[in-house]
């Protein structure tokens, strides 16, 4: 029942944020995103009095094709459950601060969106899977679509339109493949599809219906060209949710949909999934060197720390699945607070290019400060949460292939690199005529920066409760991956 | 059975009403009658017989699809109202037109004998021709009379022609007869050039590639509700009876034909899809796009022989309300601002949000995104063309779908991110009602699929 209540909340929370009209959507929207946080606190509670045994809720929905409206939380799913309900209302928040065309309209398709992702996260039945995850495309389209800042409106129609094009294609060849195991198996149910039986040569063809799908959301080299762009032209909102949450969407569904539903596609594959997740890693972070535009660099270090993720997950190791589910949940929080800072100095200095900036912190203390904390963490700084993250991950991939873990290791220097540059020239020097009056951070922009800080330090400090929590449902996916 | 018979016997009373001075009343009479006629055939459901020596027939299979096919005349005739209110002396000609042409697509679904086929084919042409051209004063809609009566009737003469190789070689015109003969011996090849020539007719009539050309000018020129008709109505009852032909009678001649049903799948869907996408006009692109339907829904036909009905149910139930809610809102932009073109639809968003969200909708389901009626439908019927062995013709279709998604997104495009010049702008309650009830049946469809995908 909870499980219920926790996925339809927003979507609920959704149509009363329409009919309250422009003036308190975005309250009522915040209440949502609140309640449903709330929520899933208390599904953190039930899993945990299960003794960490997964919450299920299954209903039949349609009686032929056979296909059961199933929901799952295990430790897996509710980290992700919780950084969705945990983002969206920060998310939210950091809205607050600006009018919004037609906001009944944006904040209901922002719980819209968390209802879509929820689904997608909470799903244990293929196709109601696959429905959610489409679900969450829609909203995020018109978001980009319609709240979008860049004045070049041709451009960013076309930038967010290749994006849906992109992960739309993507997601077709996944409902192939779906169709494809159904006939087999005769159900969409994870666990049925898990113990399935599958010769090796359809193993390694629907490895790519459906890898092909999840490296598009994620993204993966070479599916990325849809990425830098679409991140820049979404209003920061939107591109908060893309990198922050929705990318987790595919790396998600890499562990509970791939791996043990195709173990020797996957085993087949795994050497060019790794070069191509390496690849990505590399050529995003000297692509992010070269940067000038503030959100595009972040676009393409998101883009190098997913790759990093992939690569962890494909080690199929214990250290790489671990490491991978912490840095998602750290990317998150860090992606999320880089791209509010950028949103921050846009909306003061109306500019995002690095060399015009300079000089911020001498007018804007707290800002400077809150922003060095995130840029650190993005940077994987010994007591941040990416910290824990990416030496899980570098550990499994060295235990895959040390001359991998060696080239992806350079992340971390070139990730210094570009951050610490970035943050260098914006921040740093003397002041000029943009940024002489930046105004500092006003309590609704603290209050974001300090939960997210908060967050940050929380996971990088003690991740041995929340590493305990993913544990059981890690060892059940290794195990049906490796069968 | 009964649903046939009182269907034309309203068509009757439309045309009589002409000369009782009826006029004001014949519309509510109309639309009072369908809606009783409709709730007959749904008593209908799960009661088979054959009447008139086993003409018509009556199984769960026609009444499903009389069923679907009364409801988009409810429609039609709703819309129908205010379309003509320019010509009000003559609505009830129009719709007894409107109602005879639904007669014979009731005819082509419940249909036992080649003859009725035919007879129902006919029917439903004739009166479409009629209302194609029935703008008299504009060319284009001459010429888009005259181009679908004679394409049409040189199909008919085809059509005519194959029936008779069939009567010949099997001494019947019933479908289990034939069917039976098939089995029974070896039909020589007068058999297969018979069932060659209907399957060519009927390609024909669902605007299958190669026999597509005549679609996109004819849709064009005619009034859009002729073509909102055509494009569901029409369609919709000819996919019926094209299943109802060779699952009942030409299944034996199915093989040999098999590779010609693969390659015009492939064609129709590539064409249509590909084609659509350069288009300006809104209604040239539903043609095209109702082209690229025809040919998912041969996705179906081509694994008949797995019975495959309800995947042409689901899938013509979803097309054919999806295309009712864009053709209505087509007629009220086109009303409004005079133009059929893509750039009419510009700023719909700011000006109309419910019409543009409701055209949204119908555009979204068509390209068939979940949770909508039309990605069910093409779920189901990809999967049943995969049960059935077709997986790489299923594969064209799915990277036709992704093409698909650029046309219809356009229109959205158009909608929401373009601006226009304010207008005036007025809709009429039938079509609110038309347009709110399609886009509530797309989703309850999508949402609930287990109510229709049981069905047959």
């Amino acid at each position: 029942m909870l499980l219920l209540l926790t996925l339809f909340l927003p979507l609920v929370f959704a149509l009363l944020t329409y009919l309250s009209g422009n003036r308190f959507a975005k309250y009522i929207a915040l209440l949502g995103g609140l309640v449903v946080f709330t929520c899933c606190s208390f599904l953190k509670l039930a899993l945990v009095h299960n003794n960490l045994a997964p919450l299920v809720f299954v209903h039949d929905w349609i009686s032929n094709p056979h296909i059961s409206f199933a929901l799952n939380i295990d430790g897996l799913s509710l980290t992700l459950v919780a950084l969705t309900a945990f983002l969206v209302p920060l998310i939210i928040f950091t809205t607050f601060r600006k009018e919004i065309e037609n906001a009944k309209a944006f904040y209901s398709l922002v719980m819209l969106m968390e209802f879509g992702l929820l689904g997608v996260f909470m799903a244990s039945d293929g196709f109601l899977f696959y429905i959610f995850w489409e679900l969450a495309l829609i909203p995020i389209y018109f978001i980009a679509l319609l709240w979008g800042e860049n004045k070049d409106a041709a451009f960013r129609h076309r930038a967010i339109f290749k994006f849906f094009v992109y992960t739309l294609a993507g997601s077709l060849f996944m409902l192939l493949a779906f169709i494809y195991v159904y006939q087999i198996a005769g159900s969409f149910s994870a666990s049925t599809l898990y113990s399935l039986n599958l010769t090796d040569k359809e193993q390694s063809v629907l490895f790519w219906a459906f890898f092909l799908a999840f490296a598009i959301k994620i993204p993966v080299f070479p599916f990325h060209t849809w990425q830098p762009d679409t991140y820049k032209e979404s209003p920061s909102a939107g591109t908060m949710l893309l990198a922050g949450i929705m990318l987790k969407m595919g790396l998600y569904a890499l562990l509970r949909w791939l791996l043990p539903v195709v173990p020797h596609g996957v085993m087949l594959w795994t050497p060019v999934v790794m070069v191509l997740a390496v690849i990505g890693v590399i050529y995003g972070s000297v692509i992010a060197i070269k940067q000038d535009d503030l959100k595009k660099l972040l676009a393409y270090s998101s883009f190098a720390h997913v790759g990093l993720i992939t690569a962890g997950i494909f080690t199929l190791t214990h250290e790489g699945f671990q490491g991978a589910v912490v840095q998602m949940f750290a990317h998150g929080f860090n992606v999320v607070g880089l791209f509010f800072a950028a949103e921050i100095i846009f909306q003061r200095t109306g500019t995002l290019s690095i060399s015009q900036l300079g000089g911020i912190r001498t007018v804007a203390p707290k800002f400077a400060t809150c922003f060095m904390i995130v840029v650190l963490a993005s940077v994987a700084l010994p007591t941040t949460n990416a910290f824990i993250g990416e030496f899980l991950l570098l550990y499994g991939l060295y235990e895959y292939n040390t001359w991998l873990s060696v080239i992806a290791g350079l992340t971390i220097i070139l990730g210094a690199v570009y951050m610490l540059r970035m943050y260098q020239n914006v921040m740093l020097g003397e002041t000029n005529s943009l940024t002489a009056n930046f105004e500092d951070l006003n309590w609704k922009e603290l209050t974001v920066f300090v939960f997210l800080i908060i967050g940050i330090f929380e996971i990088g400090l003690v991740p041995s409760q929340f590493m305990n929590m993913v544990q059981p449902s890690l060892d059940l996916i290794l195990n049906y991956s490796l069968r | 059975m009964n649903t046939l018979i009182y269907t034309s016997a309203l068509g009757l009373l439309c045309m009589l009403a002409e000369m009782a001075n009826l006029r004001k009343l014949i519309l509510p009479i109309a639309v009072a009658g369908l809606c009783v006629i409709f709730g007959l055939n749904v008593t209908d459901w799960g009661k088979n017989g054959a009447y008139y020596h086993n003409m018509v027939v009556t199984d769960n299979f026609s009444v499903a699809f009389s069923g679907l096919l009364l409801l988009l005349g409810i429609f039609i005739t709703l819309l129908a109202g205010n379309f003509y209110k320019n010509e009000e002396s003559k609505i009830s000609d129009y719709l007894a037109i409107i109602i005879f042409t639904l007669c014979g697509a009731l005819a082509l679904v419940s249909f036992g004998n080649l003859a009725m086929f035919f007879l129902g084919i006919e029917v439903l042409s004739i009166s479409l021709y009629i209302l194609a051209g029935s703008k008299k004063k504009d060319v284009r809609s001459n010429e888009a009379g005259m181009k679908y009566f004679l394409m049409g009737s040189f199909a008919s003469g085809i059509l005519l022609f194959g029936v008779a190789l069939i009567y010949g070689e099997t001494g019947s015109f019933d479908l289990g007869a034939i069917s039976n003969y098939a089995s029974a011996t070896h039909p020589s090849v007068l058999f297969y050039a018979g069932a060659g020539m209907i399957l060519i007719s009927m390609l024909f009539k669902v605007s299958a590639a190669p026999f597509h050309f005549w679609a996109p000018d004819v849709y064009e020129g005619s009034p859009t509700l002729t073509t909102a008709m055509m494009a569901t109505i029409a369609k919709i009852a000819a996919f019926a009876a094209f299943y109802r032909l060779f699952s009942h009678a030409f299944i034996s001649v199915f093989p040999p034909y098999a590779w010609v049903f693969t390659a015009v799948t492939a064609l129709t869907i590539t064409i249509g899809n590909f084609t659509a996408l350069n288009q300006d006009s809104f209604k040239r692109m539903l043609a095209f796009s109702g082209i690229s339907h025809a040919g998912y829904l041969m996705l179906g036909i081509i694994s008949l022989y797995g019975k495959t009905d309800n995947a042409i149910f689901f899938y013509s139930f979803a097309y054919g309300i999806s295309s009712m809610a864009a053709f209505a809102i087509a007629i009220v932009v086109a009303m409004n601002l005079g133009s059929e073109k893509i750039e009419a639809f510009n700023g719909l968003g700011k000006r109309k949000p419910f019409l543009a969200a409701a055209l949204t909708i119908a555009m979204l389901s068509m390209a068939g995104i979940p949770p909508l009626a039309g990605f069910f439908g093409k779920y189901y019927i990809f999967s049943e063309a995969i049960r059935n062995g077709h997986l790489w013709i299923t594969v064209v279709a799915v990277i036709n779908s992704i093409v698909s998604v650029y046309y219809y997104m356009k229109v959205v495009l158009a909608m929401y991110t373009k601006d226009s010049v304010e207008t005036a702008f007025t809709l009429k309650p039938a079509y609110s009602f038309v347009i709110g009830f399609c886009i509530l049946l797309l989703f309850l469809a999508g949402i609930f699929p287990g109510l229709l995908t049981g069905l047959l």
